[in-house]
């Protein structure tokens, strides 16, 4: 097998006294996508958010396309044109027009001519299904439209590896659905793919692989069919029960710190 | 406790609350109409017509009140805002920055320009400027150390003003220029500035109407006939005249600009208020 796409090697990362990852390491070959789930607090998105650098590591080394990113003088704005992040909050640009929001990027980062990017623009707007909004302000979109804009925005630089940190969160119930039915279409063209997401079905039908983590460590790592289907853990278990059932949750006592828990 | 409802407790003697309320409108009108009945009673109308409201005079001072002293007083303030916009901006990116040293001569700077008089300002550009560099001419002659001084005071409230609107640009605008591949500087220039300037339009441009009134301070720097501006132009005339209906006229020059720019603001202020909902 190649060298993986994504390699993430004893990664610890702390907010102050607040360790938030404590030792992770995960491998993610090309065209894979992988789903990682778990507890709120669980380091899922800090994770995510280390593989482009947004959080910088405490310690540890990731990888892209066999690129350290973690190496303090490499060029991680090169580094990131490969890496397309798509975010909870969309992150779309207001003042600018749809458009706008996918052509700006490419020519001030990438230096495309005007024709090149509003032709790239168009291209990824249609296989998000939303070429009618080009010239709308994303103010005036859904929240399931602005995050497709914001996927069709990652696209149009090109990437070789999308990082997804809960793109369903913020959206209604009704409307999760168009932007799933887009990551699966990305997923089946060979993308690859890392998906922090509590879309257990998502992750069950699309998913390579589902991670599950706890107290910032990696507790379950496998098919969805085995993490999901029969997981192996007792948090594993835990976690997916409130997750698929919430109603038949018991009151627990609260523990202090979730993300501080002790190692199993 | 035996704390009793207070719906069951019998009413007060007195006024209910609707008699309260008419009862202090009606206080507020008539001191209102008695302030007004006073002044218009005690002022000599005659004499301040006389010394204020002389049509001839007046008239004798179109069309240079506007061609010549409206006219300065525009381009002083303009210049002197663009001054103090380049350098606010430079400012505000120096508090910001992650170089100590840049903060603290950012802080500094923003500290002594706020506390100062805008006339010291001049004072000390008219005289102190020529004085430490003997030989150097600001260039622009007067006009250029009316935007140099405008300039230092403004720079020092706009830097408060763009650094507060850049801060107040949501995080994720920018984690998703840095995660598209922008530069923290391509970031800043190309989706963070420009979405910071609609936030702060209005203080900008409530900037630029004070900045309009303290272009009278000129005259602290000694102007040539064609240099003056509206206050030096009406008070030249006023003595010239041994009346001050010139002093009138330039004041309502003054406010033929800054209230229409008032105007302006409240509508952005409310459109800005109305995009928030």
């Amino acid at each position: 097998m190649s060298r993986p796409e994504i390699e993430v090697r004893g990664l610890h990362k702390s907010f102050g006294d607040n360790e938030v990852l404590r030792g992770i390491d995960l491998e993610i070959g090309q065209g894979e996508v992988v789903c990682v789930i778990g507890p709120s607090g669980s380091g899922k998105s800090t994770l995510l958010r280390c593989v482009n650098l947004l959080e910088e590591p405490t310690k540890g080394n990731v990888f892209v396309g066999g690129t350290e990113v973690t190496d303090p003088d490499v060029d991680i704005d090169a580094v990131r044109r490969r890496i397309g992040m798509v975010f909870q909050q969309f992150n779309l640009f207001p003042h600018l027009s749809v458009t706008e929001n996918l052509t700006l990027p490419q020519r001030r980062v990438l230096g495309r001519d005007k024709a090149t990017a509003a032709r790239t623009a168009a291209e990824n707007l249609a296989r998000v299904g939303l070429s009618e909004k080009a010239d709308a302000y994303p103010s005036s979109l859904s929240g399931g439209q602005q995050q497709r804009v914001a996927i069709a925005r990652a696209l149009a630089m090109g990437p070789e590896v999308m990082l997804f940190d809960e793109p369903t969160s913020a959206l209604d119930p009704e409307l999760v659905g168009d932007v799933l039915a887009v990551m699966r279409m990305l997923a089946r063209e060979g993308m690859t793919m890392m998906v922090v997401t509590h879309e257990m079905t998502f992750a069950r039908e699309v998913a390579d692989r589902v991670v599950f983590m706890d107290g910032g460590v990696i507790v379950e790592d496998g098919s969805p069919e085995r993490v999901i289907g029969d997981p192996q853990h007792e948090r594993t278990r835990h976690f997916l029960s409130r997750l698929l059932d919430p109603a038949m949750a018991e009151v627990e006592e609260e523990t202090s710190d979730q993300v501080g828990k002790s190692e199993p | 406790m035996t704390d009793t409802d207070v719906r069951l407790q019998p009413k007060k003697k007195g006024l209910t609350r609707r008699q309260k309320r008419s009862l202090s409108r009606g206080a507020q009108y008539a001191v209102f109409a008695a302030a007004v009945i006073a002044f218009a009673v005690t002022a000599d109308w005659g004499r301040l017509q006389n010394q204020f409201a002389q049509a001839d005079i007046a008239r004798q001072m179109f069309p240079d009140v506007i061609t010549l002293a409206l006219k300065n007083t525009v381009l002083y303030t303009l210049s002197g805002f663009v001054v103090g916009l380049v350098l606010g901006m430079v400012i505000a990116l120096m508090r910001l920055s992650s170089v100590g040293p840049y903060r603290w001569l950012a802080s500094v700077y923003i500290e002594i320009f706020r506390g100062l008089p805008a006339l010291l300002i001049f004072i000390f550009v008219g005289v102190a400027v020529p004085l430490a560099f003997p030989g150097t001419e600001i260039p622009g002659g007067t006009y250029g150390k009316v935007a140099l001084a405008l300039g230092l005071v403004s720079a020092a409230y706009m830097a408060e003003t763009i650094r507060a609107g850049i801060q107040a640009v949501p995080k994720g605008q920018m984690e998703a220029a840095r995660s598209l591949g922008f530069s923290p500087a391509k970031a800043m220039v190309s989706i963070i500035v420009p979405q910071a300037f609609r936030i702060i339009l209005p203080p900008l441009t409530n900037e630029l109407v004070l900045l309009f009134k303290d272009s009278s301070l000129v005259l602290f720097l000694g102007v040539t006939l064609e240099e003056r501006e509206l206050s030096k132009f009406g008070r030249d005339l006023a003595s010239t005249t041994a009346n001050s209906t010139p002093i009138l006229v330039a004041g309502l020059c003054y406010l033929l600009v800054t209230i229409p720019l008032s105007f302006v603001v409240r509508r952005m202020e409310t459109k800005a208020q109305e995009a928030i909902r």
